[in-house]
């Protein structure tokens, strides 16, 4: 109890100090589901609020929803964490799980397709629900169990993606492969995401304005399972496709907002997405200061 | 009494103390390690702009007559590249000057190319999720500077 009070009291004082930091507001992508290969600005902290409401068939709908630390250690390494959780409308709300996400830039210059590693750590449980990514045969029967039964399985798992992605005359085209390992000795499972976007207008008006066009973006993502490594292919799988849309504030806010619908019978008809994001730069510096360091 | 599961647990949450710290600590090291002050500024190292191609080098603004140019790649320097060059890019802590003779003869297709790959090993993202024409909008403003700049000030021509 003594640790919990103290992990709260660290949680909201760590939230309190980021006022002290300016924030900023580059144009960000619209995705939600899919990875560009662009790495937050190095010592920016992005804080994000994602929130998925997803329809049910034969049980009750669900709210998933993640709060999202995204910080950009380096112009070259993006280090993130995440904590999770679900309410289930007729049933309950439960903590699901934190994930711990790394992305490292691999070559120094902008290529004609550009890569990136993704190397993340999940422990979450079987009540999950936030559906960030599709992999292996997970489908929508998956989410039936009642969270008390679903919560006492517990799950580590390790993922990677590599991450293709290339801009081009403003639009932005990005695949993701993934590979996901259960560590309880489940075979490796594979899925994948792809999105294409663009900013609505590719040139800057000279005026500050929460309403131009450049503040804009929108877009399409797709994304879905693979089989695992005994039954590749789209047996069995889950597929989405989603119109994605983002609204940058020149204050530092984004918001996005994204309906995804489900392609076949395994998939939910229909996921409701949307999230608030802030960004924060100077975030060592703001440390520095607030724990009295000379920076 | 510890099992795998438990001991893989911890061993993870040590790696993960470890990142975080590292994380959060390596970017104010570098910005001591390239002087940690605007005075400081010869400490920068400015060969990037030599490595642009040739091709690169020889591009020239197709908004350099563009009467909004200016006012607008302000206001996009001002959203994404002053907390590190500072407000009037007389650099900071962990960028510098670009009122610097490097930068200002530099051809308007050479700051074109460090902007959109970056100098990602020495701490600059690459800009090219802005589309070019708000790269090309930047340029336009990073070059206006020069008249600004104080003659014999460091950075002024």
């Amino acid at each position: 109890m003594i640790f919990s009070r103290a992990a709260l009291l660290l949680f909201f004082g760590f939230l309190f100090s980021l006022f002290f930091c300016p924030s900023s507001s580059a144009q960000e992508s619209p995705y939600i589901v899919t990875y560009d290969h662009y790495l937050e600005e190095p010592g920016s902290l992005e804080v994000e609020y994602f929130s998925t409401f997803g329809t049910q068939r034969a049980g009750n709908d669900f709210h998933a929803f993640w709060v999202e630390f995204e910080y950009g250690a380096t112009a070259w390494w993006t280090t993130e964490l995440y904590l999770d959780g679900q309410t289930t409308f007729g049933d309950s709300t439960v903590f699901t799980g934190f994930r711990w996400e790394n992305r490292f830039r691999v070559l120094r210059h902008e290529h004609f397709i550009n890569p990136v590693i993704y190397v993340e750590y999940e422990h979450k449980n079987g009540a999950d629900k936030i559906l960030k990514e599709v992999e292996g045969v997970d489908g929508e029967s998956d989410f039936l169990t009642p969270n008390a039964e679903a919560r006492a399985e517990h799950i580590n798992e390790i993922e990677g993606k590599l991450i293709l992605s290339k801009t081009f005359k403003g639009w932005n085209i990005a695949e993701n492969t993934l590979a996901a390992k259960n560590l309880s000795n489940n075979p490796w499972e594979f899925g994948y995401a792809i999105g294409v976007s663009r900013p609505f207008a590719l040139q800057a008006s000279p005026n500050k304005c929460n309403l131009c066009p450049e503040n804009f973006s929108a877009g399409v993502e797709m994304y879905g399972g693979l089989g695992d490594r005994y039954h590749l292919g789209l047996r069995n799988t889950s597929h989405y496709i989603a119109p994605v849309t983002a609204w940058s504030l020149p204050s530092g806010w984004t918001l996005r907002l994204s309906p995804s619908f489900g392609l076949n019978d395994n998939s939910h008809r229909f996921l409701l997405r949307w999230g608030l994001s802030r960004e924060f730069s100077g975030f060592p510096e703001m440390l520095g200061h607030l724990f009295g360091g000379r920076r | 009494m510890r099992t795998p599961s438990t001991h893989f647990r911890l061993v993870l949450r040590i790696l993960f103390t470890i990142a975080a710290s590292f994380a959060i600590l390596i970017s104010p090291v570098r910005g001591q390690e390239n002087g940690g002050s605007a005075q400081t500024n010869q400490k920068w190292n400015y060969d990037e702009l030599k490595k642009a191609p040739e091709k690169a080098r020889l591009r020239q603004n197709p908004l350099e007559n563009n009467p909004n140019a200016i006012a607008a790649g302000g206001k996009l320097f001002e959203r994404d590249c002053s907390e590190c060059h500072g407000q009037k890019a007389e650099g900071g802590k962990h960028a510098p000057s670009l009122l610097r003779d490097e930068v200002q003869q530099a051809t308007p297709g050479t700051l074109f190319w460090v902007l959109t790959n970056g100098v990602v090993w020495h701490g600059m993202p690459v800009w090219s999720k802005l589309p070019e024409p708000e790269r090309w909008q930047i340029v336009r403003f990073l070059k206006s500077l020069k008249a600004s700049a104080r003659p014999g000030a460091p950075g002024g021509s």
